[in-house]
């Protein structure tokens, strides 16, 4: 391609369509490469968006024919143990009225196309099944556009950012982004099971457009570090379940073993019976926190959403700070235009965008968490065991003085773990998302 | 418990590519030096496999993740895209 984009932009997910967004309706050119066969084709995550953070770019998302599964009004969390398992949730009315789309389900494959088809609409060029292999630089190391797998593939930019995700050979062969370290990454598989939208309506006590989340935690990653989910989209379910990358060359566990097992918890079992797999996916989620985002900005290229890492555990959002990011960057990047300046110190200003914003000041309060869960297994095994040990005993009508009861379940705490670690535990827990 | 990805695999929909995307660079460290062979758990398609004397690449069915590139010790696998368009294709996703 001979021509010169004021933008290249690699990568059609939440990061790079958004900025895509704001460019090209800005009046500026921009080209969006993208390795699938149309956007979205190769984009995974459990499934929910938050509505915020959309409304920011497009705020008639609505209106314009978001592809919303269902909207979230229910989050439950889920504590499992082997064969049990506590639950706690939250319903509020809120999110049925001012707060409605706060979060709602999404099949990436059609949200992602169809964002991209808003970003269209404003004039910039998508171009789908195109790999960039590298990137071009200047004499000086300036990033001047990409190299892509088709023929006469150059594509030269005045600015080039980089949303490829998190699963980048391009950072790993140019360098801009070191190669995550395995334990810095968590490797999540997921199952989209077909029901019919009364049976999830049912089951999950809502109406045909409302949803409900489940977050759990225990012994479902069978001692990893990890988590599982459980969403509901409109005639489907998402299931799904990840761990510590490094955790699962350690205890040499196969991903779909994993979430075949989650299926005949006694918890999820009942929730999707009679259920039909449609699809079975794989990707990685970025578990290392703020102290694993990479240098953000450089001579001619920003990095933004997953592929710099910006990705909130705990929360697990991560499609909401793709967006943010994106749209930061297309502001540096709308500044540096009108200076022409494209330079490290010309895009400086992304730095201080994130910095300002929730994205950055979220990593930062849980920076030490990543590695408080990494290190600590035992919430993932003997705590989940000695809670429901305890639940059991007290629930359980048998004759035996409560007293009798407390003492037992105190054998069991100091025979599996002992109260001093408990406290600790917690005492770390705490101070890990001060 | 047994369970066959080959199932899940095939609920997919690929556009399988002639070339593999994914080759170990030396086979023999796999078998000589590979203690842990962890691509042989971590790969959600079970893309490696132990015939013989050595780990093959049943690349068709891979999902993209990329995790045994970063995932195996001795670094051995060299890991690309499948060509544009090609791959796995999320019909949900």
């Amino acid at each position: 391609m001979k021509e010169t984009f004021d933008v290249a932009i690699v990568g059609a997910g939440p990061a790079g369509v958004s900025a895509a967004y704001i460019l090209a309706g800005a009046g500026k050119k921009v080209i969006v490469l993208e390795r699938g066969e149309h956007p979205g084709s190769k984009n995974v995550s459990g499934g929910v968006l938050y509505g915020h953070d959309l409304a920011q770019i497009i705020p008639d998302y609505f209106e314009k024919g978001c592809p919303i599964e269902r909207n979230i009004v229910e989050s439950r969390l889920w504590y499992l143990a082997k064969d049990s398992g506590f639950s706690v949730s939250y319903r509020d009315r809120a999110f049925d009225a001012e707060r409605k789309y706060n979060a709602f389900t999404v099949s990436r494959a059609k949200f992602d196309r169809w964002y991209a088809d808003q970003a269209r609409r404003k004039g910039a060029l998508i171009v789908p099944s195109t790999v960039v292999t590298d990137l071009i630089r200047d004499n000086a190391g300036a990033v001047t556009g990409v190299i892509t797998q088709r023929e006469d593939g150059e594509v030269r930019a005045k600015v080039t950012l980089l949303a490829d995700g998190i699963n980048s050979p391009l950072a790993a062969r140019t360098g801009f982004r070191p190669e995550p370290k395995p334990e810095q990454v968590a490797l999540a598989v997921k199952e989209v099971i077909n029901l019919p939208i009364e049976v999830i309506s049912e089951r999950f006590g809502i109406s045909e457009d409302e949803g409900v989340t489940i977050e759990i935690l225990g012994e479902v990653t069978e001692g990893m570090d990890g988590v599982a989910f459980i969403y509901t989209n409109h005639s489907s379910l998402s299931l799904g379940i990840g761990a510590n990358l490094a955790d699962f060359a350690t205890y040499k566990r196969k991903p779909y073993e994993l979430i075949e097992n989650l299926k005949q918890h006694p918890m999820v079992a009942p929730l999707i019976s009679g259920g039909k797999s449609m699809e079975y996916i794989a990707h990685w989620l970025a578990e290392g926190g703020y102290d694993a985002i990479p240098k953000l900005f450089g001579d001619g290229y920003l990095i933004a959403g997953d592929s710099a890492m910006l990705f909130n555990t705990l929360h697990r959002e991560g499609n909401n700070l793709a967006m943010a990011s994106g749209k930061m960057a297309a502001e540096t990047i709308l500044e540096a235009l009108k200076l022409r300046d494209y330079s490290k110190s010309g895009l400086k200003s992304y730095g201080d965008r994130l910095s300002r914003s929730f994205i950055m000041k979220d990593l930062k309060k849980y920076r030490r968490l990543g590695n408080y869960l990494y290190r600590n297994k035992d919430i993932f095994t003997q705590l989940s065991g000695v809670a429901s040990f305890s639940a059991r005993e007290i629930i359980t009508v048998n004759g035996i003085s409560k007293k009798d009861k407390e003492r037992l379940i105190l054998e069991k705490i100091c025979r599996d773990m002992s109260i001093p670690r408990i406290v600790r535990l917690i005492w770390q827990g705490w101070r890990a998302t001060r | 418990m047994s369970v066959s990805v080959q199932d899940k695999l095939f609920l997919d929909r690929f556009k399988v590519d002639e070339v593999s995307h994914l080759r170990i660079i030396d086979n023999k460290k796999c078998i000589d030096e590979c203690r842990d062979q962890a691509c042989l758990y971590l790969c959600p398609a079970n893309v490696y496999r132990v015939e013989k004397d050595c780990i093959t690449v049943n690349y068709e069915g891979c999902l993209e993740c990329g995790s045994c590139r970063i995932g195996c010790a001795k670094l051995n696998i060299e890991w690309r895209f499948p060509k544009g368009g090609y791959g796995v294709s999320h019909k949900f996703g």
